[in-house]
């Protein structure tokens, strides 16, 4: 036995001995993963995260979440004997006069978009495969969760600086709080310690930010990954691929090294970008005063639908009875996003209760293979897509040589009309991509190989699949749609008569979808 | 530059419009002669002391106008339908809108467009000479003549510049849109006697600031500011534009999120 | 195992699973060679991650002040040392990344491995198992028999919810008449901001706009910033599209609005002098300034708050009377039918 071995053998010796681990390590160790890019979305925001905690922890060092006045007196000049917050002040000694300390700022703003960025690839890439599908479905709930609190954690950062673009949002998230019915004024008021914008803001804020949203991001992330974990990862259909079984690459040494290098290589893209585009030039917006305003002032882009949704929503409010109620704030800042992600958290149990579908599923579908799944996935991604652009709509204006008020009324009309087209364009690619697979698991690629019949036609030559090929294409589900009679066996009226039947209906279209080829229509062909 | 003077006089020959035209061509043809372009500015620089007397000037400002602006404006800058009163606007208002290009006007559809200007400093003194004598406004501001270098305060001018111009103009002076189709122009490129002009005359959708609501002092800090926003060093790598979080966000999801699917592409692939 | 992952396999149809893609063997696997290059390969990456680190170094230690820039085409001219110290980063991460990639990708074992799955539904045996259990255990707290301690508990579980809730009461002040107050009001004179001057009426020409703040006795706080700020516009007095009651709140053409947005509270002051709109840049309300900052445009729903203007017997203009309804965002207690 080698030297080094000896020392191994004796530190998991003293390890075993108080935890009993070495089974539990074994077993863990030749854990199988499922290779695939799209699986490694959920990683990317995972590292993201890690390299928030770290470049977020340099950051405290220096920064003081104080909103008492000081005049600046540091190096970058032409802010020079202005008078400021300490928050601001300490950002811009992080930025010009720490030795890295830009690097830091940038390279945690960028992680930080890519954080909410890979989050949201990760949950699309889970919605696109039905992988929330049974058992999955409370980590999906905790990954909507994740995503909310991501989002708040992110605005929540942006405001600490104190900066004139960063200030404003903060006005407006207090003008939301303040639309709230009955109680807004009364949350506002406490919120911020008195009227707006107070001084104990961003002190509190900075504890939520660097201590509360992350301890709970640490909390769920640690739930999500020992579900992952225990659940076993999912797995794209092909040769091979059950629902019973999992097909991969071992944790040790393959896994490890793939998983590891790749939070190196997300850290390092970060790290470059921290390096190379500048991101949030506080020093450029100015210190915060509400009578102060930048054109083109947006927030970040997971907050920019939101936005844009506020732009466009219809000047309504009511006036009744000496109170007011704002629904051209309501509307757009609570309600719909309210909606849009309750019914994101439910959608598992909306699709297993349209199908009567208890079953467990471990085999993911492709896109095309679940056509109304994927049309309700972009016509929701259409949606937040038209509220995107109008978030940005004094850009695109200035940039492409349009209106505010055109872009405006484009996405006011948009947001009602692309959506349910998406919808509709987006089914019927699904079930022509389906059609496509059948063709091709039946009559076999096109070889571009022209042959002359003896009767003088020119034919091309088909080239079958192979076997693999076959199985990955004809192998998926056919669910059946649901047809709950409206009597019983015994010609009693079932009881909910009309969501009986809407369940019958939208199931219908739930399962709508082009027949995969069969064993014997395959069988049948290659006897001709 | 000399080819578009002779072609300007040419232009005068041949239409002969008023008993002006050659008295003008004549002027014309003898800046042409030899003028350069610093000799030109030093010119507009110091326009009285030229051995050219100040009523020639007006009458070579008054025929460029004839020529070029009246047919939009009115014979006697009286103002039309289609294009505001000159009366009274001053020669800082002309030296601001033909010395950036603005005027003439392009495309009529549009508002006014920063270009390269039409006439020379020497035409557009003149012009500038002879609206100012049509009734006294804001005068000609010459680079030369504002002490913003000296006296000017950057940080307080970056205050001033955020409460009165940047939501306009944005916090870094890039511009920005306003209503239907208009927009405030970047000033990346401004001089700073354009600057000054720009804040006293109040060109196309921009509100007047002048000396009594902003004082000239303030308005070196603007300058001064402006300055130095255009001068800004990239600190932190390219600056996307300095137009705010859009970008930034753009590029976090083009090249973050793509590149790292690309590397996540290639970590799955299967070797050979 | 059971049905629950059983029955799938009969949705799939009958196409026979013809099992995993048989292995195929890399270069590095059968060519020593091959092998070689892909070893070098790895240890280069890692070197330059070193070179990278080493980078990192030169930036730090190199560059003590941050006023050093160099002109790279497409970024333009970018701080030095922020360039060295990022990039520096930046390679040595994504190289040991490259490399550890790499290193799995051509010289770690590839066979593909399948692993059963396991049920996660428990035997029926062991939750009847649970469900007795739990029924032994809790019955033999008899909480059933126990009323007084099953109401008790409600009791003191119940009211220790309120401290929580009653711990965080002074968070802040309650809003009473906060949000309707500014400090304008009859007498008050405009004060240019910032310049904290005085204005007459003929200071302002026609088309000029101006930021004014009540004249206070120190500096404004912020608070007083996010509700006092008053933008100050000259028209033409015909431009005007007034009723008698606003025109008399006007002075010789000059109109007074709050310049705090009636929507959400950003500064509206994109004022467009040709056309008399004021634009609000953060959500595009456009409002029209003849017309008593009408909204014409955009999601606000009320006019900017106009403050009623005069000139004092210095000649200075002076607010004619405090705001008559709150300025900035809308709030539950906000009544429109009521003066201030």
């Amino acid at each position: 036995m080698k030297k080094s071995e000896k020392a191994a053998g004796s530190v998991a010796n003293f390890v075993d001995e108080r935890t009993g681990a070495a089974a539990w390590a074994k077993k863990n160790l030749t854990k199988v993963f499922p290779d695939h890019w799209s699986f490694m979305l959920g990683e990317v925001a995972l590292y993201s995260f890690i390299i928030l905690l770290l470049s977020g922890t340099f950051l405290t060092f220096w920064f003081n979440p104080s909103q008492n006045d000081v005049v600046y007196k540091g190096a970058y000049q032409p802010l020079s004997g202005i008078s400021m917050s300490e928050a601001y002040a300490s950002t811009l000694h992080i930025s010009f006069d720490i030795r890295g300390g830009l690097l830091m700022r940038q390279i945690h703003h960028w992680a930080a978009l890519i954080f909410v960025a890979a989050i949201i690839a990760h949950l699309l890439r889970v919605f696109f495969t039905g992988a929330f599908r049974k058992p999955r479905e409370l980590n999906w709930i905790i990954g909507v969760g994740l995503l909310t609190f991501a989002i708040v954690e992110g605005f929540l950062g942006y405001s600490l600086p104190d900066d004139l673009l960063s200030g404003t949002g903060i006005r407006i998230a207090e003008a939301i709080i303040q639309a709230i019915p009955v109680v807004g004024t009364y949350i506002a008021f406490f919120v911020f310690g008195g009227p707006f914008p107070g001084a104990v803001f961003i002190p509190r804020i900075y504890i939520v930010h660097v201590l509360l949203l992350p301890g709970l991001f640490l909390a769920l992330i640690t739930v999500h990954l020992m579900l992952v974990w225990y659940q076993k990862h999912t797995q794209y259909p092909g040769p091979g691929r059950t629902n019973k079984n999992v097909v991969g690459y071992p944790l040790m040494p393959v896994y490890m090294a793939k998983a590891g290098g790749f939070f190196f290589v997300v850290f390092g893209i970060t790290s470059l970008l921290g390096a190379l585009a500048s991101i949030n030039p506080i020093w450029l917006y100015g210190p915060y005063t509400p009578g102060q305003i930048s054109a083109g002032s947006q927030p970040d882009w997971y907050m920019g639908w939101l936005d844009g949704l506020v732009r466009m929503a219809p000047n309504i409010e009511t006036h009744a009875f000496g109170h007011t109620i704002s629904w051209n704030i309501l509307a757009p800042g609570v309600i719909i996003p309210g909606i849009l992600f309750t019914g994101m958290a439910l959608y598992p149990f909306i699709e297993s209760w349209l199908l009567n579908d208890k079953l467990e599923h471990h085999l993911l579908d492709r896109p095309r293979n679940n056509p109304n799944r994927t049309a309700l996935g972009a016509m929701s991604l259409a949606f937040i897509l038209v509220a995107l652009i109008n978030g940005g709509n004094d850009l695109i204006a200035t940039h492409f040589k349009s209106s505010i008020n055109d872009i405006m009324w484009f996405s006011r009309i948009g947001i009602l009309v692309i959506p349910p087209i998406t919808f509709v364009i987006t089914k019927r690619i699904c079930l022509a991509l389906q059609r496509k697979d059948r063709e091709i698991v039946l009559h076999g690629r096109e070889s571009g190989r022209l042959v002359m019949m003896p009767h003088g036609e020119f034919v091309e030559v088909h080239t079958p699949l192979d076997k693999y090929d076959t199985y990955k294409l004809a192998s998926h589900p056919q669910p059946k749609a649901l047809e709950i009679p409206t009597h019983d066996e015994s010609g009693v009226r079932v009881k909910r008569p009309l969501v009986n039947k809407l369940r019958n209906r939208l199931s219908r279209a739930a399962t709508e979808q082009v027949a995969a080829p069969s064993g014997d229509e395959l069988h049948e062909l290659e006897h001709h | 530059m000399s080819k578009r003077f002779n072609q300007l006089a040419q232009k005068l020959i041949a239409k002969r419009r008023s008993k002006w035209a050659l008295p003008a061509m004549i002027l014309v043809a003898l800046f042409a002669v030899g003028s350069t372009f610093s000799l030109a500015s030093a010119f507009t620089n110091d326009a009285n002391n030229t051995n050219l007397s100040t009523s020639s000037l007006i009458a070579t400002g008054k025929n460029l106008f004839l020529q070029g602006c009246s047919s939009c404006h009115g014979i006697n800058a009286e103002g039309s339908g289609i294009a505001p009163a000159l009366i009274g606007v001053g020669g800082a208002a002309v030296d601001f809108q033909v010395g950036t290009g603005r005027m003439p006007m392009a495309d009529m559809s549009q508002q006014a467009q920063r270009k390269a200007p039409v006439y020379n400093p020497a035409q557009i003194a003149a012009m500038a000479a002879y609206i100012q004598n049509l009734a006294p406004g804001p005068d000609v501001v010459t680079d030369g003549s504002l002490s913003w270098e000296r006296d000017g305060n950057t940080a307080n001018g970056g205050t001033l510049f955020r409460t009165n111009c940047a939501m306009c103009h944005n916090f870094a002076a890039q511009g920005g849109a306003l209503t239907q189709g208009k927009w405030a122009p970047s000033l990346m490129a401004e001089k700073p006697g354009q600057i000054y002009e720009a804040m006293i005359t109040g060109p196309q959708s921009m509100p007047k600031f002048n000396d009594q609501t902003l004082t000239p002092q303030e308005k070196l800090d603007i300058i001064k500011w402006i300055k130095s926003v255009q001068n800004e060093k990239q600190s932190g790598g390219t600056s996307l534009g300095r137009v705010g979080p859009v970008t930034e966000g753009l590029l976090a999801w083009v090249l973050g999120i793509g590149l790292v699917v690309g590397i996540a592409v290639w970590l799955t692939s299967k070797s050979r | 195992m059971s049905e629950n992952l059983e029955s799938d396999k009969e949705l799939s149809g009958k196409i026979p699973d013809p099992g995993i893609h048989p292995h195929v063997l890399r270069a590095a696997d059968v060519d020593p060679k091959a092998e070689k290059r892909a070893e070098k390969k790895v240890a280069i990456l890692f070197a330059l991650s070193g070179l990278g680190t080493l980078l990192f170094i030169w930036g730090f230690v190199g560059f003590t002040n941050n006023n050093s820039v160099v002109f790279l085409p497409i970024l333009g001219e970018v701080q030095t040392s922020q360039l060295i110290l990022g990039c520096g980063l930046g390679i040595a991460l994504l190289m040991i990344g490259l490399a550890a990639v790499q290193w799995a990708r051509q010289l770690m074992p590839d066979n593909e491995v399948i692993a059963q799955r396991h049920e996660f539904r428990s035997s029926d045996e062991a939750r009847a198992d649970f469900v007795s259990t739990v029924k032994e255990r809790a019955g033999s707290v008899q909480l059933g028999r126990r009323k007084l301690i099953k109401r008790s508990i409600g009791f003191s579980l119940g009211l220790i919810g309120i401290v929580p809730i009653l711990s965080l009461r002074d968070l802040g002040p309650l809003p009473r008449k906060q949000l309707e107050e500014t400090d304008w009001s009859k007498g008050i004179r405009l004060m240019t901001d910032p310049g904290k001057q005085p204005i007459k009426p003929e200071d302002l020409e026609v088309g000029s706009v101006v930021q004014v703040m009540p004249e206070l006795s120190g500096d404004a706080s912020l608070e007083q910033v996010a509700k006092d700020p008053v933008l100050l516009i000259r028209l033409r007095p015909a431009d005007f599209n007034l009723n008698a009651e606003r025109l008399s709140w006007t002075y010789n053409g000059i109109i007074a609005f709050s310049k705090i947005c009636s929507h959400m509270g950003c500064a509206v002051a994109l004022y467009e002098q040709q056309t008399h709109h004021l634009l609000c840049p953060c959500h595009q309300s456009t409002f029209d300034v003849t017309r008593a900052a009408k909204v014409i445009f955009g999601p606000a729903a009320r006019p900017l708050p106009q403050l009623p203007i005069t000139v004092d017997s210095d000649g200075f203009l002076v607010a004619a009377s405090g705001f008559l309804e709150p300025v900035g965002p809308s709030f539950w207690e906000r009544n429109s039918n009521k003066k201030i």
